[in-house]
């Protein structure tokens, strides 16, 4: 038998790679150590993220004790997620801080995360309930639509002007969208303006655009509408600017800087409805710092977080709070 | 040491005192061994707890899917073809594997019918490949597009999930030390290891690798065992499959995308010709353990996963590379 010493060796090498454990402690940060905390985006390199990982970089610099990790997928593949989650494990760092691409995918390996003894917690997206300790929530429903409604009064010219404005929204289903639209409508109610419609183009450029071109043709006294998606925001926009009636409807909605630019720079867009990103990775890594040294517990209500102050914690959530409103005054101090 | 020669392929033969040659075997197996020892050395002292059984399981998660489709792959890259369908036929059973289970509520069912679509998938490619006789690069990359395009229009991109957690910790469970996927590719491997060295059919597969018209000539039913190997491939790919959905508890047309390529790296680090009649299991084992741990190594010490596929690549060169160096001259 030939094969016999090539399998031998495979068989040492492969006992040598399960036995050899024994001294070395799983997890081993000794004390005086750092506290190593990884920050998982969904997407790594895309602007919106690399924004937040600007405040993280800015937690850190007040912070000497912790060491950051960022790394996340490039094409956002959340496969990709749950096998950095497994390799931190094995590099035993002390929180992991997950924006989940899709919660099911990644759940099992948070779980696992936990189960060694490393602080899991979700940030930008929320994961399984029982996948992570805390949720570092940017913006809750309720300041979103407020302030996208408030937004659209001051826009239009204050709260005396009447007239119709519509809301275009993502997919019937988008859960987030629809939270805001719950919010909107009873806010809507104790305005002037008068919600006409409500359109579902989805994720659909095209059809956002189509749908905002039949609105402005259907609602003469159409005053403004909303954008609630990164995709009918400018969707919305484009098709006001097409029909030249830049200022006499106006756009608002939640989109991010860099895509309305151009919009809020030739007025067809007042104002840009948003949290602020740089805030939300400063938090998320003060969050991180304060479950590793026991600061915050699950009794606690509050976190203080540097510059932010005391921040809320509500049900696991950890809450960013106020939106950040992004006008021509403003607009270019972010590039994201 | 004796002089060492290179013959024909990768087989090398040492001079004889009396001057005759005898053929050096397992050459290439060692040395990859002792890239694999020395990455291990390495990575241990570097990476702390790098070489335990605890990192090691959680480690090798990835390792298992790929592991599997290497079985098929080094199989038909022997006979001088190749199947680059496998992820996208990952895809495709993915979404059969998750449209059965929430009509039936049964893991069982859809991991036989997930499986059974790999084998329907494999059975397209062997019949192009073996019937029509188009090469089966081409008929490979074809499907390649197809498999992942039906995928996509059955699923119109919506996942399927979640699945109960006794389905979804299969692919964590642990027997005697060993990760069930592991236990699976264990099987596989001894399978088709004796396939392989200890059955006409594993003769044959050299035979067509070295000369398909040779073999064709001397009563070998060539267009028979080329359909059944990419048959098997493509249900080595719904095994696969079957441990990936567990593994992430979700189905999603884009499950495997870009496994062909590991895994046929794997392959030809292995040893494995790429033009047919050498290679063989043993080798491709070594190749994947030695991919997979330099993977493992290199994120986990530089934490810069997109280093991953450029240390890959340079992988691929040096591995043949190093065994080249071996020896100064050719024998013809």
């Amino acid at each position: 038998m030939r094969e016999v010493p090539i399998l031998f060796v495979l068989m040492v090498l492969f006992a040598g790679g399960c036995t050899s454990d024994s001294s070395s402690t799983p997890g081993g940060s000794a004390g005086g150590e750092k506290i190593r905390v990884c920050l998982l985006p969904k997407i790594k390199g895309i602007s919106y993220f690399t924004s937040c990982h600007a405040g993280a970089v800015e937690a850190v610099a007040e912070l000497p004790h912790v060491e950051l990790i960022y790394d996340g997928p490039i094409e956002g593949d959340a496969t990709k997620q749950a096998e950095m989650i497994e390799q931190w494990i094995v590099d035993g760092v002390d929180v992991i801080c997950v924006a989940p691409n899709a919660p099911d995918v990644v759940a099992n390996a948070m779980r696992e995360a936990r189960a060694a003894g490393i602080h899991v917690i979700t940030w930008d997206a929320d994961g399984t309930d029982d996948s992570r300790s805390y949720f570092v929530n940017q913006a809750t429903p309720q300041s979103i639509g407020t302030a996208m409604v408030a937004a659209m009064v001051q826009d239009v010219g204050g709260p005396d002007v009447a007239g119709d404005v519509v809301i275009v929204s993502s997919d019937v289903t988008s859960a987030n969208q629809n939270s805001w639209i719950e919010v909107m409508k009873p806010a809507l109610e104790n305005t002037r303006l008068n919600l006409a419609t409500t359109k579902f183009p989805g994720e659909n450029a095209g059809r956002a655009l189509a749908d905002a071109q039949d609105v402005i043709k259907k609602y003469p006294n159409l005053k403004g509408i909303f954008g609630i998606s990164s995709v009918s925001f400018p969707g919305a926009a484009e098709a006001v600017e097409q029909s030249g009636k830049t200022g006499e409807i106006l756009v608002t909605g939640l989109g991010t800087p860099n895509d309305m630019k151009q919009f809020v720079k030739n007025g067809t867009v007042k104002s840009v409805v948003l949290w602020n990103t740089i805030d939300l990775g400063y938090l998320t890594i003060y969050v991180a710092e304060a479950l590793a040294t026991g600061k915050i517990d699950e009794s606690s209500t509050s976190i203080t977080a540097g510059r932010l102050g005391e921040k809320p914690i509500e049900e696991d959530h950890v809450l960013l709070g106020d939106v950040l409103v992004f006008t021509v005054d403003n607009i270019d101090d972010y590039d994201f | 040491m004796s002089e060492w020669l290179r013959g024909e392929g990768w087989i090398y033969w040492a001079r004889q005192e009396d001057g005759s040659l005898k053929p050096i075997r397992w050459l290439h197996e060692y040395s990859l061994c002792l890239l694999f020892l020395l990455l291990l050395v390495v990575a241990d002292f570097l990476v702390p707890d790098f070489v335990s059984h605890r990192s090691q399981l959680l480690l090798s998660r990835p390792l298992w899917e790929i592991a599997i489709l290497a079985l098929g792959m080094t199989l038909i890259i022997i006979t001088g073809g190749i199947d680059l369908s496998v992820g996208s036929a990952m895809g495709m059973c993915a979404i059969t594997f998750g449209w059965v289970f929430f009509q039936t509520q049964s893991a069982t069912l859809a991991g036989l019918a997930c499986i059974v679509v790999g084998g329907l998938g494999g059975m397209i490619n062997g019949t192009l490949v073996a019937r029509l006789r188009i090469h089966p690069l081409i008929v490979t990359l074809a499907t390649y597009a197809v498999f992942r395009g039906i995928a996509e229009g059955a699923s119109q991109g919506r996942e399927y999930s979640p699945f109960p957690d006794t389905f979804t910790q299969l692919a964590r469970k642990i027997w005697l030390g060993i990760p069930l996927p592991g236990v699976v590719f264990l099987i596989l491997v001894v399978a088709v290891a004796l396939l392989l060295h200890r059955t006409a059919t594993g003769r044959y597969l050299y035979a067509i690798g070295h000369n398909e018209r040779a073999a064709r000539f001397s009563g070998v039913r060539v267009d028979r065992v080329k359909f059944g190997l990419y048959t098997f491939s493509g249900l080595l790919a719904g095994v696969a499959t079957v441990l990936h959905v567990s593994r992430f508890g979700t189905a999603r047309a884009n499950a495997g995308t870009g496994f062909e390529l590991d895994v046929v790296t794997a392959v030809i680090v292995g040893g494995t010709s790429i033009f047919g009649g050498r290679g063989n299991v043993v080798g491709t084992m070594l190749g994947l353990l030695l991919i997979h741990e330099t993977r493992q190594f290199v994120s986990l010490y530089w934490r810069i996963n997109e280093l991953n596929s450029i240390v890959v690549g340079t992988l691929l060169i040096v591995s043949i590379l190093i065994y080249r160096i071996l020896a100064r001259r050719d024998v013809s």
